[in-house]
């Protein structure tokens, strides 16, 4: 094991992909000569070369219509759009073009590429630099949707993505960039569509996503050791194809469900995952579901404001605890 | 030259086309206007659903450039794609029965009209929201550029594509990156409804952008099968030896509405008629028999592809709906469609 910041296990994800396979090429705004402006993706502009490292224009539609191309030509395109708020200008390509082809041409075409993108908030960057989206891929179908909390599923996750044959928007949380975490030596490569239990309790189940993952985990920390409450922790990891197995058993365990969702409430992941559990194992919950979201409003840029806005450790700890009472 | 030569085009009689490159070109015209013809017959018959986008009128460019592109080369078309699936060779029961949603359609009803593709042709998807196979086209040439394959990717777009962003983002890229593309504006003069002089900062939509990204202007008479050939094999020569995209503007007319459900009552009826007569169609027609190929051989084509259209027609109208199980099929590569465990 090596400890690596996450910022640099998406670098070193790409870097096994593309020492893997020529087929893998990188196109973005900054990665190259920059190597990204979270400093994700530096060094491999020098390790691979300008033909498979591309620094594009700032032209979202071109970013993702050329890694489509691409993709449906024979190369495995990674593309970055450098915040995950940019690809509402790029939604057609995404929404329309890459996520339909396949479905529509009855399987004429296959659109292996990986968009990745920085989401989340917690950098005080204001309402356009700070949405965690990820519930809008997950609303289109033909779309896998990833979003990864460590390290070690950042490199491997991303592997898997790449090496899928469908199209992946992988979502990177800017605010965990420089969280540390142990990452296999050697090539590391995870599945997509599989759950991971990272704590286990006996009297709520929480599930989370990206930056809400170390929240949650904090929080039933502190439910254990100052209210006696037990809680299981699940990094939801992919939200398509979701893991409901997983999910549901762990519920079920408890028989009480909490979504810890960044996203704003309306339409969110968790409200996804509550209907699923509401019909399917509603009589082995002892509670009613309670979701834990951003709530439905632009987010504000000054620290005290968004702190207030985005489900804090506390925020998740009172929320169970009440709950349960 | 006949009296009428200002309408029968200015290519010089002793040219470098052969004549079975024309005969292929007229060939690709001919089955174009006939299969269109067709499917507006089987609109009327509401035999075809949903809506349609005809080519009648604009039928020599897509003929044009099928006849200068290999077979590896790749085809991006619009909405209005039937004219250019057809001349990569296509079956036609393939397009017709894909217009009737129908299990021998090209997509077997999972597209429509309006997506017309054939991967096995280099047909790789007719695309029906404005722009966005612009930077899918530039990607297409990209990999091959990469790949080192020396095909090239050709790109029909309308005049009104010119206005939206994705138009100049995939040019702008695609010079910087020299990539082997070729966009053709075919400039029918009508954005849908709207006529794109109205709507647009300059006269000529496409070729008075192209200085913006550091290419020479082209205007070429989109309804001259010759000049429409000599642009396309130009364009196609530059970007296989490395040279670069092209932007060509192909001035054309389409004989009918935006859309099934236009009647094109909007256009001026001096317009028309001008437009009417120089119909790409009968002008190569003649073209043709001033190089004296026979009256005799060009009607044996038209027989020919007559044939061709009734044979479609039957086998699209005999084959069945597309099987329910399709509608799960082939959302993701393994085949299936599942998003969960």
């Amino acid at each position: 094991m090596a400890e690596l910041t996450y910022r640099a296990a998406v670098a070193a994800g790409i870097a096994q992909e593309m020492e893997r396979d020529t087929n893998v090429v990188f196109l973005g705004e900054d990665v190259a000569g920059a190597g990204g402006v979270f400093k994700a993706t530096v060094g491999l502009l020098e390790r691979f070369g300008p033909k498979r490292v591309i620094d594009t224009p700032i032209s979202e539609q071109a970013i993702l219509g050329a890694a489509m191309g691409a993709a449906m030509t024979g190369l495995k395109p990674i593309a970055e759009i450098m915040f995950s708020d940019f690809l509402a200008v790029c939604w057609d390509i995404v929404a329309n073009e890459i996520a339909k082809a396949r479905h529509m041409t009855d399987g004429q075409m296959t659109i292996p590429l990986v968009i990745r993108t920085a989401n989340g908030g917690g950098s005080r960057f204001g309402a356009q630099h700070s949405q965690s989206l990820e519930n809008w891929a997950m609303a289109v179908p033909g779309l896998k949707v990833v979003a990864p909390s460590s390290p070690a599923d950042v490199k491997g996750l991303l592997a898997a993505a790449v090496r899928d044959p469908d199209p992946v928007i992988f979502f990177e949380h800017k605010s965990l960039y420089a969280t540390k975490g142990e990452v296999p030596e050697g090539e590391h490569i995870e599945r997509l569509g599989e759950a991971k239990v990272l704590r286990e309790g006996k009297d709520v189940t929480l599930l989370a996503l990206a930056a809400m993952v170390p929240r949650a985990v904090s929080a039933a920390e502190v439910l254990q050791e100052t209210h006696g409450i037990s809680a299981t922790v699940v990094d939801v990891r992919s939200l398509v194809p979701l893991d409901t197995k997983t999910i549901l058993r762990e519920v079920n365990k408890t028989g009480r469900l909490v979504t810890v969702e960044e996203n704003p409430r309306l339409c969110g992941w968790g409200a996804e995952i509550a209907s699923i559990v509401a019909e399917e194992s509603f009589h082995e919950l002892g509670a009613p579901i309670l979701r834990i979201t951003t709530p439905h409003i632009p987010l504000a840029a000054a620290d005290k404001l968004e702190d207030l806005m985005i489900p804090s450790v506390e925020r998740i700890v009172d929320s169970v605890r009440k709950s349960l009472e | 030259m006949s009296a009428n030569s200002a309408t029968v085009g200015t290519s010089d009689i002793n040219d470098d086309i052969d004549t079975a490159t024309r005969l292929a070109i007229f060939r690709k015209m001919t089955e174009a206007r006939l299969l269109e013809k067709r499917a507006y017959d089987l609109f009327l018959q509401n035999l075809v659903k949903g809506t349609s986008h005809l080519g009648i009128g604009q039928e020599a460019i897509a003929a044009a450039f099928g006849a200068a592109m290999k077979p590896d080369d790749y085809t991006f078309c619009t909405y209005r794609g039937h004219n250019h699936t057809l001349a990569r060779g296509v079956p036609m029961a393939g397009i017709l029965g894909e217009l009737m949603g129908r299990e021998c359609g090209l997509l077997r009803g999972k597209g429509g009209s309006m997506h017309l593709t054939s991967v096995e042709h280099g047909v790789m998807g007719s695309y029906a929201i404005i722009g966005a196979h612009l930077p899918i086209a530039a990607g297409a040439a990209w990999s091959a550029q990469y790949r080192g394959t020396k095909q090239v990717a050709v790109c029909f777009f309308g005049d009104g594509t010119t206005n939206i962003g994705a138009f100049h983002e995939a040019l702008n890229m695609a010079v910087v990156m020299k990539l082997p593309v070729i966009f053709v504006c075919e400039n029918n003069l009508y954005m849908e409804y709207t006529p794109i002089a109205s709507v647009t900062a300059v006269t000529h939509p496409a070729a008075d952008r192209a200085g913006a990204y550091g290419l020479p202007s082209i205007i070429v008479d989109g309804n001259d099968g010759d000049e429409m050939y000599r642009a396309a094999t130009k364009a196609i020569e530059l970007a296989r030896a490395g040279g670069g995209p092209s932007l060509i503007e192909a001035k054309t007319y389409r004989h009918g509405g935006h859309s099934r459900a236009d009647p094109a009552s909007y256009r001026p009826k001096e317009e028309v008629q001008k437009w009417l007569a120089l119909d790409p169609l009968p002008r190569y027609r003649r073209r043709l028999l001033e190089h004296g190929v026979s009256e005799s051989a060009l009607a044996a084509i038209e027989a020919n592809v007559k044939q061709q259209v009734e044979e479609a027609t039957i086998a699209a109208k005999a084959s069945p709906s597309p099987s329910p199980d399709l509608i799960t099929r082939d959302v993701w590569a393994d085949g299936g469609s599942s998003w969960r465990n």
